[in-house]
Order: C-alpha cells, then structure tokens, then sequence
C-alpha cells in the first residue's frame, strides 16, 4: 500500500499529466540497460544492445518502454490498488518473466532520474518525495505475487 | 566495478561543466534524499533540516569538494578519501545503504540543472564513481 498525501497526490498526476508516455518509458528503459548493463539480461531478442547510442536508438527498447510506462500510467490512476492493479503483471513477471524484483525499484530510479532530466525546477524535492513513493509502491505491487 | 578510462573521462569532463555550482547541488541533493528518504534524517539530529537551512548547505558544499577530490584523483579514490573513508568507519558509522539514496538523490540533481550533459553514457559513468566512492567510504566499516 502506497500512502501519499493529498498534495502528493496532486504534485503527482499533475507531472505525469506533462509525461510523454512512449518517449519517456523509451528513455527510462534504455537508460536502464545502458547504466546497469546486467539488465540486458532480460532482453536477449532485443537486437543491437551494443553500446548506449545502438540502446537508445533501438526501436524495440522504444516499444517495450513505452509499454512499461503505459503501465506505470495505470498505476497512478489507482494509487490506492496498486496490489490489485499489478496482480496480474506480477504474476507474469514471477512465473513466466522470472525477473527480480530488484530491477522494478532499479528502474523506479531511473525513471525519476529521467523525471527530472525533462522537468527540471518542476521536479521540486517535494515531487521526487511524492514520485520516490509512488516507484517504490509499484516495485512492491509487482513484487507482490512472487513465490 | 571497476571504472573505465571513458568512465573517467566522462565524469571529469561533466564535472567541469558544474561551474562552481557543485556546493549547491551537493545541498539541494541533500535536502531532497532527507524529503524523499526520512530515515536518512536520524543522522543529523543536530542539524536544522528545513529546506534552505544553512547547516545543510554548508554540508552540501562539504560533500561537492569532497566529490571534486575525487574526481581529481580518480586513479586513486582509496587514496584520495582515506582520511574520510577513517572518519565514516569510526565516528560516523552511516549504515552503508544511505549511500546508495544520497548518490541517486545527487544524480537527480544533476539531471535536473544538466540535462542535456546528462546522457546515458554520461549517466552510467556518474552512478559507477558515485558507486566507487561509497564503497571507498564504507571500506573499513569491518
């Protein structure tokens, strides 16, 4: 359970009302696999994972980026069920993903990293306190279902 | 984990970017980890923690010019930060995990006041020395 204040709340669909869902989830992606490279794990039919500009640049990193954060959109829309709205990707990612969980708050950062990239002063401590909880609530709710 | 030439080069190089700001990030990067991370809040019980206090700026300014010597010294971090490395292993004792929420909390601050410097190979660098240092600070816990 995620419990942010009314304010926090407000600071946060106000920011993600700004997000450029596919660029941003392109962006956090990528960034994962380029900073924690170990991450690539995951994504062998991916392609050219070679170097950061070949990450970025890769069209299916994109796709799978902007997937995840459409995701993540889902969850701010229901910050008070993340449990029930993760169960089912939570089940996927356990039972037929096999990921561990330490990549969901991984990149929970990056994503509040490239939160602040693209909304600088906007992204004020009491917005990345707000987003800091939000990350952390969806990395639980996904978490939630492993056995 | 072992930093590369290129991941020298790209923090040297980024770092001599801040222009002069370095005190102010190491501030404002404290001021967001005590927002965003409360428990980081027990080791300053002395400190005035509201956002603009003196005392975390001055401590700000303190973390930058330590980050500086490291950055000037990246081929001998160990080296460079004993002395600190002596002090956060006696009298500090900052449990190991804070250092992981100060070094995001600063990476943050970066991205913010440089986005366009901050790519992702620029990004990759910066976690790795922030990594670097605080293994270089918890060295001798034990």
């Amino acid at each position: 359970m995620v419990h942010l204040t009314a304010e926090e709340k407000a600071l946060v669909t106000g920011l993600w009302g700004k997000v450029k869902v596919d660029e941003f989830g392109g962006e956090a992606l990528g960034r994962l696999l380029v900073v924690y490279p170990w991450t690539q794990r995951f994504f062998d039919s991916f392609g050219d994972l070679s170097s950061a500009d070949a990450v970025m640049g890769n069209p299916k990193v994109k796709a799978h980026g902007a997937k995840v954060l459409q995701s993540m959109g889902d969850g701010i829309k229901n910050l008070d069920n993340l449990k029930g709205t993760f169960s089912k990707l939570s089940e996927l990612h356990c039972d037929k993903l096999h990921v561990d969980p330490e990549n969901f708050r991984l990149l929970g950062n990056v994503l509040v990293c490239v939160l602040a990239r693209h909304f600088g002063k906007d992204f004020t401590p009491a917005a990345q306190a707000a987003f800091q909880k939000v990350v952390v609530g969806v990395a639980n709710a996904l978490a939630a279902k492993y056995h | 984990m072992v930093l590369s030439a290129t991941d020298k080069a790209n923090v040297k190089t980024f770092w001599g970017k801040l222009g002069g700001h370095g005190g102010e990030y190491g501030g404002e990067a404290l001021d967001r980890m005590f927002q965003a991370h409360p428990t980081t809040k027990t080791y300053f019980p002395h400190f005035d923690l509201n956002p603009g206090s003196a005392q975390v700026k001055g401590h700000g300014k303190k973390v930058a010019d330590a980050l500086t010597t490291a950055v000037n010294n990246l081929d001998d971090v160990p080296g460079a930060l004993s002395a600190l490395s002596d002090l956060h292993a006696h009298k500090l004792r900052v449990d190991p995990v804070n250092f992981k929420l100060l070094s995001h909390c600063l990476l943050v601050t970066l991205a913010l006041h440089h986005p366009a410097d901050f790519t992702p190979a620029v990004h990759a660098s910066l976690d790795k020395f922030l990594a670097t240092v605080a293994t270089v600070l918890t060295s001798k816990y034990r």
